[in-house]
């Protein structure tokens, strides 16, 4: 499908100055990286039935050597001097219109690459899960099928070096989650879901590409180097408007404030494409927008601030609605909304934040990608029962679940030496460098936000694995099968040392050095032993809460009516409501409104499946009614009013 | 009147024609003809086969004398005619969409004559005549010299140096699509109060078409677009009849290419006509109108843009809206396909308002990809059956995707071009006319058309899951194997679709090269 | 048109004979048109005048020849009648093409040219005529 070619010609105009340069070696071969997993979407999507048997099996094999690839790459790139990591592929000629050249290429730099192979590992490693986990599913082709189609996309996404060919990725994720979240569709709720997450994404797609529209009419290119270089002879008022356009992508990709309402109902999906898309990979592309566009950002304080804003808030508000939720997997999710606030506020900080924005978001991949598959290990034991209502004292009948996900459990809290704790604390200590309210607001919210974490993370552990048993009389909890724990304990193993292994060692802030720049050296208002001995207080405060109210005492099977806040935390904060009251209801009334035009092909009821699927109810007589002396009437009115309002301007 | 009268005295001057440049019409008014000589003396078991030759033959000759035609551009005909790069891309662009229409409307699965058309377009629906004629066997091979003609008139309408002559090329592409609206086999009363329909609003905006050149002519006094580009420069004072001239003229061409508020006739035209024509219609004669607009907007009356261009966002506005937010409501597919054409051409429009050379090459490539995606979607439609007839409500596409992946996957990968996913020529048309509106003043449009889009592609994706997310309503829809030509067609403009996606950059080249007018 | 012939019409005269070279032609047209008009109108006025008038209820019928008509004026024609006029105006509207043509078949440069092209124009109309008659339009039922 992706026909490519290799183009001897390095034709591409680099701005860096030198810094990138053509790829040369072992990293020529980076385009296998994405046409690897999409062949194997092709053969499974097109091959029909007959890749039923073998198609799962290769699907998982592509992805394994995809990773190879990347870990190949990966190796000669630590081979090389840091001035020399950062290399340009360039593929075949795109676009070519008029005085505008794009091609299409790759960017392999340390940035890409700690994303190539986050993706790839912790992707192959779910698709090793999923062989066991969908064993049974009649559609099981089609689900490999789509999760190599998400690989390849996503790799497409953080490879590309134009922010027009990183939108064909973003389009092509999007698209991948979109079918998967609705992959169980005789579930309607599914559908519905699947649509609200594409509506949201529509509203993020429309922000990127007039964003891009944007760089091109103000900067003649849209690759990542043009722009950047571009950016110190632009009008402020463009960057913020870029800034802020790109952020809407990023808020929608990534689940933030206000585009955050889709990810709840996203969990709809199978529990191992909640763990690889929304919560490992996907949901993280808004964080490796804004870190790859930080050029611009630093241009504009303005949308730099709404960054850091978007990301507080949402770190508060998915942590608060975590709290209230007993679905499992909504926990999770919500968790995760959180976590990806807190990359957010760190991305929008600048220099001080962008490497602990990318290193919290590699230990995120692994303990919530191992926490998500934790959840399916359970619900696998406990007849697909996602109400942590009817668990508990899970961690006898389940005890490598209970192991791994504990561990997971530690890393989020940022309990050291987990890896969770080398991130955090240093996207706190972040938030509290700075003058005036800044440090006091953005550094307050983000302790606050680790404190409610260890709150609802903690419920949701002693819920599920402590406490006493609260099961339904059908269920026989059972460890699952080998193919599922491995890639647990794997990823465990990551939730546990990743971070003692890149954060003491300064490793992942010399990795990044090259694409990000040094970071600068600030002291937070607050001395760094305090602020570290408060947030381990705080996180032991909230564990303790946790545990007298979900394992000391009793905790009922049928949720009591609670508190105003619980209330509306368990509605997501009425952030539907929100958005039907300011988007979906003017909408719809001028849906109906210009629908009062044509009632010739439409039904009574507007929108809706059930709707369209529905009988035909009666027609109201409207102005598309089908006589053409009406039709005359609107030419001749559309005439008459054409030319009246050009003679009145005149 | 002088003029004509002293040209009665004076010697008359023969006007050379460049007969090279002039071939691929010539080509196809000529294979229109044979096809109406087939018509007359053939006997009836050889006509079809006859006919899908010649016109295909026919067809296939003319593309190749657009190919030559590159060595003869100029003006010709005394002007009447101007062969140029944009001409030549769009007549090229116009032969090979019709190539395709052809092939699809020739589409006879198991019958007898081509199975979009009844069987006597003149015998009242449900007649005994009607009934007679199906047993005799009558087909309407008509439908062949018919669409020739109509190519020959789209072949003319882009390359018109005036006025004049741009009417008389509307006129001929438009009759015979008058006629072809009405003649489908199935649901026939539906179609000919298309045909009747788009013939009475067709000869309404000819009028304002007419009334218009008329005003131009009364400023300038000529119909030639090049005097009246150059009068407007010298020309003052008769303001007050060029910018209604400019308005009215493109009155009659912004209805056929179905702008808002001159589209009502759109949605019941398509879903009347036969579905094959429907494609046809909204390929080739969206391609036609295009270049004719093209060709009036930027050689003609360029120069006085500011006084009537501010109309002409109203209007690309409130289409890219109207067609947006309309297919939402709609539940007939083909009603569904009218409006996003009306939305597409919304787009095409903002793409148009660039007024620079880049404008031309992304309108250009934009009415080729739209052309390609928009046939082989029709022609998927006449293919999905329910007891016979085409099964246009949408709830009869519920489950398709698991009763026929095939052809449910190429119509949903078609959705995707239309709503402008990348790696479809949905994406990069929409790219090429929304970069081009804001590299040229025009940003609010291209925004507009971003959500207009946006909006739109929650339509396009929400068949997608009505396809492959829902439950099939019954099990008497089903999909009629296609034959070789419709498979042909449908082939064909997918995978144009797929390959302008991820390698646009020959033809976008193309384009932009061929993007010159000649004044 | 008028605009091509201005400007030498305006070197040679003055100011009061421009105006009234300029509209000449227009006056000559409409002298035609009113001079039409009023043959017409005396024609019918002198009839009026001098012939006698004395209705009887025999004489106010359509045809005064014993043939009553049937049914109203508005009733539908046969459609053949449409297809004979449709014919009528195709070939007698487009005989006014030939007159253009009468004036340069004698020329040497053009004569054979002009013969050739206004052989396929004739062949054009003859090829659809062909296909009517082939279809059996042109038959009386």
């Amino acid at each position: 499908m992706h026909l490519v070619q290799l183009s001897a010609s390095s034709a591409v105009r680099l701005a860096g100055a030198g810094a990138a340069q053509p790829a040369s070696g072992v990293t020529s071969l980076a385009w296998l990286l994405v046409v690897l997993p999409l062949l194997g979407a092709a053969i499974l999507l097109f091959g029909g039935r007959r890749t039923n048997r073998f198609g799962p099996a290769l699907a998982t094999v592509l992805s394994w050597a995809s990773f190879g690839i990347g870990a190949v790459i990966f190796l000669a790139m630590l081979g090389r001097s840091a001035d020399q990591r950062v290399e340009v592929l360039s593929l075949y000629s795109w676009i070519p219109a008029g005085g505008f050249q794009l091609e299409a290429g790759m960017l392999v730099d340390p940035l890409s690459m700690a994303f190539v192979l986050l993706v790839t590992f912790v992707g192959s490693l779910i698709l090793v899960y999923s062989l066991a986990y969908m064993e049974h599913d009649p559609d099981r082709r089609r689900f490999f099928g789509f999760l190599n189609l998400f690989v390849a996309s996503m790799l497409l996404l953080v490879l590309a070096d134009s922010y027009l060919l990183l939108y064909v990725g973003w389009e092509g994720v999007g698209l991948a989650s979109y079918l998967l979240i609705g992959f169980w569709n005789q579930i309607p709720a599914n559908a519905s879901a699947a649509n609200k997450a594409f509506v949201a994404n529509r509203v993020g797609d429309f922000g990127m590409s007039v964003a891009i529209m944007l760089m091109f009419a103000t900067f003649g290119t849209v690759t990542f180097a043009g722009v950047d270089a571009g950016v110190a002879g632009a009008n402020q008022g463009t960057l913020t408007a870029i800034g802020l356009l790109l952020l809407l992508g990023a808020c929608s990709k990534s689940a933030q404030f206000p585009l955050q309402s889709w990810l709840g109902d996203a969990m709809a999906g199978p529990t191992p494409v909640s763990a690889l898309i929304h919560a490992a990979t996907m949901v993280t592309a808004g964080v490796y927008l804004v870190v790859r566009s930080h050029v611009i950002f630093e241009g504009t304080p303005t949308a730099q601030t709404f960054v850091v804003v978007a990301g507080a808030i949402t770190l508060i508000f998915g942590a608060v609605v975590g709290c209230a939720k007993d679905d499992v997997k909504k926990v999770l999710a919500a968790s995760t909304m959180s976590q990806i606030g807190y990359m957010m506020l760190a991305a929008g900080l600048g220099p001080v934040g962008y490497v602990f924005a990318i290193f919290h978001l590699l230990n995120h991949g692994f303990f919530k990608a191992g926490m998500f598959l934790g959840a399916g290990s359970v619900m696998h034991g406990m007849n697909d029962q996602v109400d942590m209502r009817r668990f508990g004292n899970l961690s006898g009948a389940m005890k490598i679940t209970w192991f791994t996900f504990g561990i997971g459990w530690l890393s989020i809290l940022g309990v050291p030496p987990f890896s969770g704790f080398f991130s955090k604390d240093k996207i706190i200590e972040a938030a509290f460098i700075g003058e005036g309210w800044r440090p006091w607001v953005f550094g307050g919210a983000a302790l606050i936000g680790a404190a409610i974490t260890a709150f609802y993370m903690s419920r949701l552990f002693f819920m599920t694995f402590q406490g006493e048993k609260r099961w339904p009389r059908d269920a026989h909890p059972h460890e699952s099968p080998r193919r599922m724990t491995v890639p647990m304990i794997v990823l465990a193993t990551g939730s546990a040392f990743l971070g003692l292994i890149l954060g003491p060692t300064n490793a992942i802030a010399s990795w990044l050095e090259p694409v990000t720049g040094r970071s600068p050296e600030g002291e937070p208002v607050i001395a760094v032993p305090v602020l570290m001995s408060l947030t381990l207080l705080l996180v032991a405060g909230g564990v303790a809460l946790a545990w007298v109210q979900y394992w000391r005492d009793k905790v009922p099977v049928a949720a009591p009516a609670g508190s105003l806040l619980t209330r509306a935390a368990r509605q997501d904060l009425y952030q539907d409501d929100v958005n039907e009251a300011l988007l979906m209801r003017p909408g719809l009334h001028l849906t109906r409104s210009l629908v009062f035009f044509d009632s010739r092909g439409v039904d009574g009821a507007v929108g809706g499946l059930a709707a369209l699927i529905g009988g035909t109810s009666a027609r109201v007589r409207r102005v598309q009614n089908g006589f053409v002396r009406s039709y005359a009437l609107t030419m001749l009115a559309g005439v008459v009013v054409i030319l009246g309002a050009v003679w009145v301007v005149q | 009147m002088i003029a004509s009268l002293s040209g009665l005295t004076t010697e008359f001057v023969a006007t050379k024609i460049n007969y090279g440049a002039v071939l691929p019409m010539l080509v196809v008014f000529g294979a229109a003809m044979i096809g109406v000589l087939v018509e007359a003396f053939a006997p009836r078991a050889v006509r079809y086969g006859a006919q899908v030759g010649v016109a295909l033959v026919g067809l296939v000759a003319a593309f190749m004398a657009v190919v030559l035609a590159v060595g003869h551009q100029g003006s010709t005909l005394a002007g009447a005619v101007v062969i140029d790069g944009p001409a030549l891309f769009l007549q090229g662009t116009i032969l090979a969409l019709s190539v395709l229409s052809v092939l699809a409307m020739a589409e006879r699965f198991d019958g007898i004559g081509a199975d979009a058309f009844t069987a006597q377009g003149a015998a009242a629906p449900g007649s005994p005549q009607e009934s007679a004629a199906v047993r005799a066997g009558a087909t309407t091979t008509e439908v062949f010299p018919l669409t020739m003609f109509a190519i020959g008139g789209m072949l003319l309408f882009p390359a018109a140096g005036d006025l004049l002559t741009m009417f008389v090329a509307l006129e001929v592409l438009s009759l015979p699509l008058y006629i072809l609206s009405g003649l489908a086999s199935r649901r026939r009363l539906l179609s000919q109060e298309a045909s009747l329909k788009y013939f009475l609003l067709g000869a309404f905006s000819s009028a304002f078409f007419l009334f218009g050149a008329a005003l131009l002519f009364g400023y300038s006094g000529s119909m030639d677009l090049g005097v009246i580009a150059k009068a407007i420069g010298t020309q003052s004072g008769m303001d007050g009849l060029l910018v209604p001239g400019v308005l009215l003229v493109l009155v009659g061409l912004l209805f056929k290419i179905g702008a808002v508020p001159f589209h009502s006739w759109t949605p019941d035209v398509y879903q009347g006509a036969p579905t094959p024509v429907t494609g046809f219609m909204a390929a080739c004669t969206k391609v036609a109108a295009f270049g004719a607009i093209l060709r009036f907007v930027y050689v003609g009356v360029g120069d006085s843009r500011w006084d009537w261009a501010p109309a002409l966002w109203a209007v690309a506005i409130l289409t890219m809206v109207v067609g947006a937010v309309l297919s939402i409501t709609q539940t007939d597919v083909k009603r569904l396909l009218a409006y996003s054409s009306i939305a597409h051409a919304g787009f095409v429009l903002t793409g148009l308002l660039a007024f620079d050379r880049v404008g031309v090459s992304s309108v250009m490539f934009y009415v080729v990809a739209y052309g390609f995606s928009t046939i082989a979607a029709f022609a998927i439609v006449s293919l999905v059956r329910d007891g016979g007839s085409e099964a246009t409500h949408l709830s009869q596409w519920a489950g398709l995707g698991r009763t026929h992946p095939i052809v449910a996957g190429a119509f949903a990968f078609l959705l995707l071009a239309f709503a402008g996913i990348p790696l479809t020529s949905g994406f990069t048309a929409k790219f090429a006319v929304f970069s081009a509106a804001i590299g040229h003043g025009a940003t609010p449009l291209a925004v507009v058309g971003v959500l207009a889009s946006a909006i739109a592609a929650f339509v396009y994706v929400r068949v997608i899951v009505l396809m492959y997310f829902t439950e099939s309503g019954g099990d008497s829809v089903r999909v009629v194997p296609p034959s070789i030509l419709t498979s042909a067609a449908v082939t064909i403009g997918v995978a144009m679709t797929l390959v302008l996606g991820v390698v646009p950059a020959p033809l976008l080249d193309l384009a932009s090269r061929s993007a010159l007018f000649l004044r | 048109m008028s605009a091509c012939a201005e400007p030498d019409l305006r070197e040679e005269t003055d100011l009061g004979l421009v105006r009234l070279t300029r509209v000449s032609p227009y006056l000559t047209v409409g002298g035609v048109v009113l001079t039409g008009v009023f043959l017409f109108v005396a024609g019918m006025g002198a009839r009026r005048l001098l012939a006698p008038y004395a209705p009887t209820a025999m004489k106010l019928t359509t045809y005064e020849c014993g043939v009553d008509p049937v049914g109203d004026g508005w009733a539908q024609t046969n459609v053949r009648y449409f297809l004979y006029a449709f014919l009528y105006v195709v070939f007698a509207v487009d005989a006014v093409y030939l007159f253009p043509w009468a004036t340069v078949i004698r020329s040497a440069d053009l004569g054979m040219a002009s013969l050739a092209e206004m052989g396929i124009f004739i062949g054009v109309l003859l090829v659809g005529l062909a296909h009517a008659a082939r279809r059996g339009l042109l038959r009386w039922v």
